[in-house]
């Protein structure tokens, strides 16, 4: 019988610790993604069609008759609509891994001595990126209809960062749903349940004070409400300004993630 | 003997449906191995038990001395995978596919881009390197799916239905650059529905069916199992073929396919027999449409272990499938 001639010592393999392994293949995985994004750049275009109608809608159509307290419609809806910039995109990374699971990219993935949580952060991660540059993009927007910042540009930006977090925390729950169906499709149609009731029963368009008393105990401490009020104390201040809110958003973006990150791992680990 | 792969007793169990009861095989080092067997076989559950995607209920499984629960990383630096589903990046170009591997593989930045040209160029893919996988044909991305497999020198090869769907010509392309791998020593296990697949490129086959091993063996030792030739005799009419076969039936073992127009027979001296049938026919004066001695396939092996042919099977699994389906 012949040997083995293509022997293990031919392939070089830098000795580095697994936590430094891992970061390194999370970058890969970003870098994997991010290529993607920006080869497809309809995709960023299309994540910001529904966004951009909402703005139009609310400022224009409906924002006349939506009485709120302190400050203009504009001022009031902007932070509502980066909220549900982020919460809808968030759809994008299940989607993302149900199709690298469709193609058999995550099998492949899982025959590598690749770190298993890379393939999860790698995309969050990329999604995370992508959310920053639609942010700005949403923030122009916003300009152009008459939003104005009243906290000056730390406002603006430590806004934008709370926002992020909250988004990037809402991405580990949509892995998990990612992981759970096989196909896009399926992927986007489980996520729109869960994130109808956060968007819309929330402070995003309204003020709480004008929904049913039922609803407004729901609607007022749900974690979508608190990063939109948080973001409206970062960006607002005034009538708005609330840090116990912005605190109260970071807590529930860690708490998110300390309990959602860890069951996506083991989904992915798990997921056939 | 040295054995790069071992499989003992190995046992797999998803919710009620049993995919592994007790199955054995071993691979020496530097030889093929043909999986066989029809869709739901277990084929591919055993493959990836092997290639640490899944876990085992039960049983050994060992890959270059490694078990393969207790060392999955060990095994996964040795290993190569290519699936059944063309696994590479659509939106990738094929250069940054092997990139990428190559990097997941904790390969030195340096050594990656020699050996991803080196890949590109060998599998014919040197002029499609920065296009977009998107843009590749069937035959293209198969070959790119391999390529990737092999980026960090694997010394052994996990090939699970690597030329289902390709046309002929991508099938015998793919074959020869498996033939060239084995050549250079590695060791490959090589899933397929495809008798004639296994049949050229293994050195031994184990046919699997509903999780158990049915046969195994080399080609030539499953086919000798049927007798070494098959006298094929086609009649124009059906009464014809049904009376030459109650006068054949003294010579061999003998039976009327289902067409009803041709009569086949199965026995150990194809010359002598052949001589033997023209006789008897002649005597009743039963004129054949046509005549044909031949050596059996593996679907005549197949047929004879399993009682339904290759591809017969993966309808009627279909079938049961939706069956179950209705019922619940």
């Amino acid at each position: 019988m012949t040997t083995t001639t293509l022997s293990p010592t031919v392939v070089e393999r830098p000795k580095r610790s697994a936590f430094a392994w891992a970061v390194s293949d999370t970058i890969t995985v970003t870098r994997r993604n991010l290529i993607t994004l920006f080869r497809l750049p309809q995709m960023l275009i299309f994540s910001l069609v529904q966004p951009v109608i909402f703005v139009l809608m609310f400022r224009y159509v409906f924002g006349g008759a939506i009485r709120v307290p302190g400050v203009s419609y504009v001022n009031y809806l902007m932070p509502g609509v980066f909220a549900q910039t982020v919460a809808f995109g968030a759809i994008q990374t299940g989607i993302g891994l149900a199709e690298d699971l469709h193609k058999g990219l995550i099998e492949r993935f899982r025959s590598l001595p690749m770190a298993r949580s890379a393939v999860l952060s790698g995309r969050t991660l990329a999604d995370l990126t992508r959310n920053v540059f639609v942010m700005f993009l949403m923030v122009a927007i916003g300009y152009l209809v008459g939003f104005r910042v009243q906290t000056g540009i730390f406002g603006l930006l430590g806004g934008m960062a709370v926002m992020l977090f909250f988004g990037f925390s809402l991405t580990w729950i949509f892995a998990i749903i990612g992981l759970s169906t096989t196909n896009a499709e399926t992927a986007q149609a489980a996520s729109f349940p869960i994130l109808a009731p956060l968007v819309f029963a929330s402070s995003a368009f309204v003020a709480v004070a004008s929904m049913p008393g039922w609803l407004q105990g729901f609607a007022k401490h749900q974690p979508l409400s608190v990063a939109i009020d948080a973001t409206r104390s970062l960006m607002l201040g005034g009538y708005y300004s609330s840090p116990g809110k912005v605190l109260a958003s970071l807590a529930w973006s860690v708490g998110i993630i300390a309990v959602f990150a860890p069951l996506a791992v083991r989904k992915y680990r798990r997921a056939a | 003997m040295n054995d790069a792969i071992r499989v003992e007793q190995l046992k797999k169990c998803f919710g009620t449906v049993t995919a592994l009861d007790g199955v054995d095989f071993a691979v020496p080092a530097g030889s093929v191995l043909g999986l066989l067997g029809p869709n739901g076989a277990g084929k591919t559950t055993a493959v990836r038990i092997l290639t640490t995607i899944l876990n085992r209920d039960g049983g050994r499984a060992e890959v270059l001395g490694l078990d393969v629960g207790a060392n999955p990383q060990a095994v996964r630096e040795r290993i190569g995978l290519a699936g059944q589903y063309a696994a590479v990046d659509e939106n990738l170009t094929g250069h940054e596919n092997l990139w990428m591997v190559g990097k997941l593989s904790h390969l030195s930045p340096k050594s990656i881009r020699p050996r991803a040209a080196e890949l590109l160029a060998r599998f014919d893919l040197e002029h499609a390197a920065s296009r977009p996988v998107r843009t590749y044909s069937g035959g293209m991305r198969r070959r790119l799916d391999l390529a990737a497999a092999l980026v960090h020198r694997p010394e052994v090869l996990f090939l699970d239905e690597p030329t289902t769907g390709l046309d002929p010509q991508g099938r015998t392309g793919l074959w020869r650059v498996i033939e060239e791998l084995v050549r250079e020593g590695t060791t490959v296990l090589l899933t397929t529905q495809y008798l004639e697949e296994a049949d050229y490129l293994a050195d031994n086959i184990v046919v699997i069916d509903h999780g158990h091993v049915i046969a195994e063996g080399t080609s030539a030792q499953l086919k000798a199992r049927l007798g070494a030739t098959i006298v094929e005799i086609g009649f124009a009419d059906v009464a014809h073929a049904q009376r030459a076969r109650s006068v054949l039936a003294g010579i061999g073992m003998c039976e009327v396919e289902a067409d009803g127009h041709t009569v086949q027979l199965k026995a150990n001296d194809g010359a002598r027999i052949a001589i033997d049938v023209v006789r008897a026919l002649d005597r009743e004066s039963l004129e054949p449409a046509s005549l044909a001695l031949r050596e059996p396939t593996l679907d005549d092996v197949f047929l004879e272990l399993t009682g339904h042919a290759a591809e017969e099977v993966e309808a009627d699994e279909e079938e049961e499938a939706r069956d179950r389906r209705g019922a619940a």
